[in-house]
Order: C-alpha cells, then structure tokens, then sequence
C-alpha cells in the first residue's frame, strides 16, 4: 500500500520543486498582468474625437509605440496650443500630446516648432511644409443651426481659415425660403484642410457648427473599383468608349412623351 | 549590542556621529531628488528653461537631450525606429548610469524613492507584518512582461501605468487622477507589501538595476571587523540581502557591496555608528583590516 505513495508525496528534489513551484507563480502572476495591460493598450488607441494630434503626427496606432510622452513639443508651442493628457476621463493616452480646436486651435506656424521638438519622430520630421498636416479635416456638421446655412452671412469660419478660399469656399446655392436671396454655404475641401481647428474655434454659435474631426469620421472613402468617367476622359483626352451607338428610345403607347402625372404646383 | 534592538533605528549611530553625521546621505539624496525635479521646474514656474520636458525625454540647456534608455526600448520592441535625437540622449543616460551606478536612479532620482520611502516609515511605525513578498526576481519577470506586451500592441506599454513617469510628469505638467497610483505604491508598500514597489515589482529599478553589473560606484563594508551586529543597517537597507556578502564575508571575499540590486543610496553608511561602510569604487577591494597589516609590515 506505501509502496508507490511515498514516492509520489515526497519528490526526489524539494529543491526544484519549489523552485518550478515559484516560477510558475510569477510568470503566471505576469501574464494576468500583461492580460490587463494589454487591454489598456489596445483599448488607449481609441483616441476621443474632440482630441486632435499635433501636426505630423504618426497614425494613433504607430503614435503610442513612438510618443514617449515627455511634453517637448508642448513647450516649444508658441500659442500653449498643446497640452499633455492628464489621466482620467475620457481623454487620450496619459501623457500624451494633443490640442482642443475648440479651445485653443494650432496656429500653423511655418517653422513647426513643434515636430522639430520631437526627439522620437512620433512627430514626422518629413513634414516640412505646415500646409500639408492633417491634424483632422473640419466638417460642417450642423447645417440646421449653421448661421451661413439660415441664409445669413456670418461667414466667420470661412474668413478665419488660413487656406481661405481654398479649404472652405463659400458655395452660393439659392434660397428657396425667401426664394430671393442666395445661401453662401460653408464647404470645406479636404485636400486643402489642415484640421488646424481655427474654424472651429471661432463658429459664433454656443456649440460649434463646423467641427474639426479625425480623418476617420470625416472622411469617406470611394469603393476601388469606382472610376468618375468626367476624369478618366480629360485623362484619355476624349471618350473613352469612341463611336456610341445611341439606340432609339422606346415608349410605351404611340410613342409621344407623356408624363404619368401632372405635378399641380409645377407651373412652367 | 543586546539593547541595540531596543533602541531606535540608527540612534546609536546619532549618538555617536551626531544628527546630521548619521544622516549626511539621508539628507544629500532628499536635495538631489529636490534638485533634479527642481530644474525641471524652474522652466514652467518661473520661465528659466534650464531643462524643458521630463524624465522621459528632456533638452538641457537646448543642446543636451537626455531619454530614459527603458522607454526607449519599449518604444524599439513596438517597431518604432525612434529618431538620433532619443538615441544619443538614451545612450548617454545609459551610458551615465552604466558607468556611476544604475539603481543611483532608483534612490537619488526617481520621485516615487520618497513616496515609498514614506510608505516604509508609516509601516514601520505601524508595526505592521512584512505582508506579501514575492520574490525580488519578479521585477525581472515584470520587465520582461511589460517588452513583450510593448511588443504585442505596438505601444510603449508601461507608460500607461508607470507610476514613475506618472508623477514626475504629473508634477511638472499638471497630474490629474495619476496621484491615485501614487497613492496606490504607498497604500500597497504600507499595508500589503513591506518594500514591495520599489524592492519586489518596479521594472524601472529592474532595468537600471541591468545597467549596475559592471558600474564603478560600491558601498564597501570596509570595516567589517568594527560590525558589532546591530543590525541597523539591515534595517534601514531597502535591499537587505545585498549585504550580508559583503560584510559577513570573511578573508579574501571582498567587502564591496556587488549586488546589482543595491541603490548606493548610502543609509548603511549614515546608520553605522562604527563607521563599518562607506562608499568606494569597484576595484577598491582591501578592507581596514589590511590597511592595518600594511601600517604594520611597514
């Protein structure tokens, strides 16, 4: 009955024992931490929408394993736009830079103080010229409040943007309330915005109707596939389909046009 | 010394050396650790840029960039190719740290040093029981976690919870709710863990413990043969078993303190009212004892 017990309860080498004893406790002990802490990680990536990155800044997914969160940039910033995330809320990464265009915007300066402060690249130095950060793209978010919208000329985002003219254009459509007066409506171009947040920062209206968000909700993106025929044919330098048989149309009854229905407002 | 046990820690030592004899180092550590967060200061309190940035990455003088060499290395293993600027200024702390002393920046640096040291007068006065001790390895163990979940996510992980970086940016940029883990390392070397943060778990002292193998800054326990075994420099030592080594070796084992885990924070020196330890260099091996055989011979 003793035979196989005794050997089994009182290990030939305690010492060893207690030693893969202890070294399973650790590293089992680690990896629940380095569970959590990658929760934490992954779960930091998602950068609230109100923060914007400085310019140049690497894509949030490549920005958190370069920003070693020293504030360097925050200094150099001439305007305090910068400010390092405080822990807490529902901020950014702790430590880590980013601006509020609502509260202070980047002024774009020409010498991008900011990225040459960077000592890690998390700011690309390949930046050279301001006018191609993409901080975020503005959108007009609100077109019901919007003033300019109302059919008024407020304007303010549109004169404020340091690409005026070329990052928000006023459009002139017609005002079918007063059915008399034009509606300059505020229109921002992407491949012009900085997302530098000026516009943002001084929309009149107690809660801003354009808003500068990160590229990945402001931005839609055409299917791969999708080819606009008015561009592929100045790129050919004609149609592209030469000779289109045009076939003649076919309608119904004795082949005069005749409308389903008369619209009765319709007057012409 | 039998009523050495009942007198306080190092009052035999004041008794001896006088107040500030027996706390010279106590007392150099607290303005180092003053000083080095007071220049990071003077910048944003009173405009004198001496120093912009943090522990983390920082510009003297707008010439001399300075970045901690594990950051670095987190941000290395989560694909960043960090630019010449954060490699030179890492290579230089490195290299700082390598050749002085590698934990000098757990006990004359670091700012969480006095908040744990805090923790360990309250839970000594409180009389509380050592608690939960892991073992000191497991900082390795914890440095090895937080590279490998760097290199997982991509990110440069434990400056998401790095309590280090967390006050001393806190402290010079404006520190939220990062005091709740502050609070967290005092509560847990208190009431959980004697020494625990600092002496157990820290990756950060793990990291620059590696880098104090080979540095040139010791304590000796040059007169070892003085040691009357009161026992009151293991207890101010926040890395006790680094010294039995040392002072209970006996003949040719050298009396320095080689331990990578020692912070050469110097309070063996100050406790000692024999004046057993003091600080030295790597190749200084002779202990008093062969001063006095030389002294003689000659």
């Amino acid at each position: 009955m003793t035979r196989k017990a005794d050997t089994s309860t009182s290990p030939k080498n305690p010492q060893r024992r207690r030693f893969i004893g202890d070294v399973a406790r650790v590293a089992g002990g680690c990896a629940a931490a380095g569970f959590l802490l990658s929760t934490y990680a992954i779960e930091a990536r998602q950068l609230p929408a109100e923060a914007l990155r400085p310019p140049g800044a690497l894509p949030e997914k490549d920005f958190l394993g370069a920003c070693v969160r020293c504030g360097l940039c925050v200094r150099d910033c001439p305007y305090d736009t910068l400010k390092l995330a405080e822990l807490g809320g529902l901020g950014p990464a702790t430590g880590t830079p980013y601006f509020t265009a609502r509260e202070v915007p980047c002024e774009m300066c020409d010498d991008i103080p900011c990225v040459a402060a960077c000592p890690t690249g998390a700011l690309d130095k390949g930046l050279d010229k301001i006018d191609d950060a993409r901080m975020g793209i503005a959108v007009l978010v609100d077109q019901e409040n919007c003033l300019n919208f109302l059919g008024l000329r407020c304007d303010v985002c549109y004169r404020v943007c340091p690409a005026i003219d070329k990052a928000i254009t006023l459009q002139r459509t017609h005002n079918t309330r007063t059915q008399k007066h034009a509606v300059f409506s505020p229109t921002v171009h992407a491949d012009a915005c900085t997302g530098c947040g000026k516009c943002e920062k001084s929309c009149v209206l107690p809660e801003a109707a354009i808003k500068v968000l990160p590229v990945r909700l402001a931005r839609a993106s055409a299917a791969e596939h999708y080819r606009l025929g008015w561009e592929e044919k100045e790129r050919a330098g004609g149609a592209l389909v030469p000779d289109i048989i045009d076939l003649p149309d076919r309608v119904p009854g004795d082949g005069a046009f005749k409308p389903l229905m008369e619209l009765p407002e319709v007057s012409q | 010394m039998s009523t050495g046990a009942a007198m306080r820690v190092g009052a035999e030592a004041v008794e001896f050396k006088g107040w500030y004899g027996a706390h010279k180092y106590l007392i150099l550590r607290r303005v180092t650790q003053l000083a080095v967060l007071g220049i990071f200061l003077v910048g944003p309190w009173f405009g004198l840029w001496l120093v912009k940035g943090n522990l983390a990455s920082s510009l003297t003088l707008q010439i001399l960039p300075l970045t901690d060499p594990y950051v670095l290395l987190q941000s290395l293993v989560a694909g960043h190719a960090p630019e010449l600027t954060a490699i030179t200024g890492a290579l230089i702390v490195a290299g700082f740290y390598g050749l002085l002393g590698g934990r000098l920046y757990c006990s004359w640096v670091c700012p969480i040093n006095p908040v744990t040291d805090a923790a360990h007068w309250l839970h000594t006065r409180l009389g509380i029981q050592k608690g939960w001790q892991p073992r000191r390895e497991t900082r390795l163990w914890v440095l090895a976690m937080t590279l490998v979940v760097s290199a997982i996510t991509g990110t440069i992980a434990w400056e998401f919870v790095n309590p280090v970086s967390m006050l001393h940016r806190g402290l010079i940029f404006g520190i939220g709710f990062a005091w709740m883990f502050v609070a967290a390392v005092f509560l847990f070397d208190v009431f959980v863990s004697r020494r625990g943060w600092c002496g157990r778990l820290c990756p950060v002292g793990a990291f620059y413990g590696l880098l104090n193998d080979k540095s040139l800054l010791r304590v000796s326990a040059i007169s070892r043969e003085a040691c009357n075994d009161c026992m009151d420099c293991y207890e101010v030592c926040p890395e006790n078993h680094v010294i039995t080594p040392a002072l209970r070796g006996h003949g040719d084992a050298t009396p320095l303190i080689m331990s990578r885990d020692c912070t050469a924070c110097g309070r063996c020196v100050d406790v000692c009212a024999l004046d057993v330890f003091r600080f030295t260099h790597r190749f200084d091996h002779h202990t008093a004892k062969d001063a006095e055989a030389i002294s003689h011979a000659a």
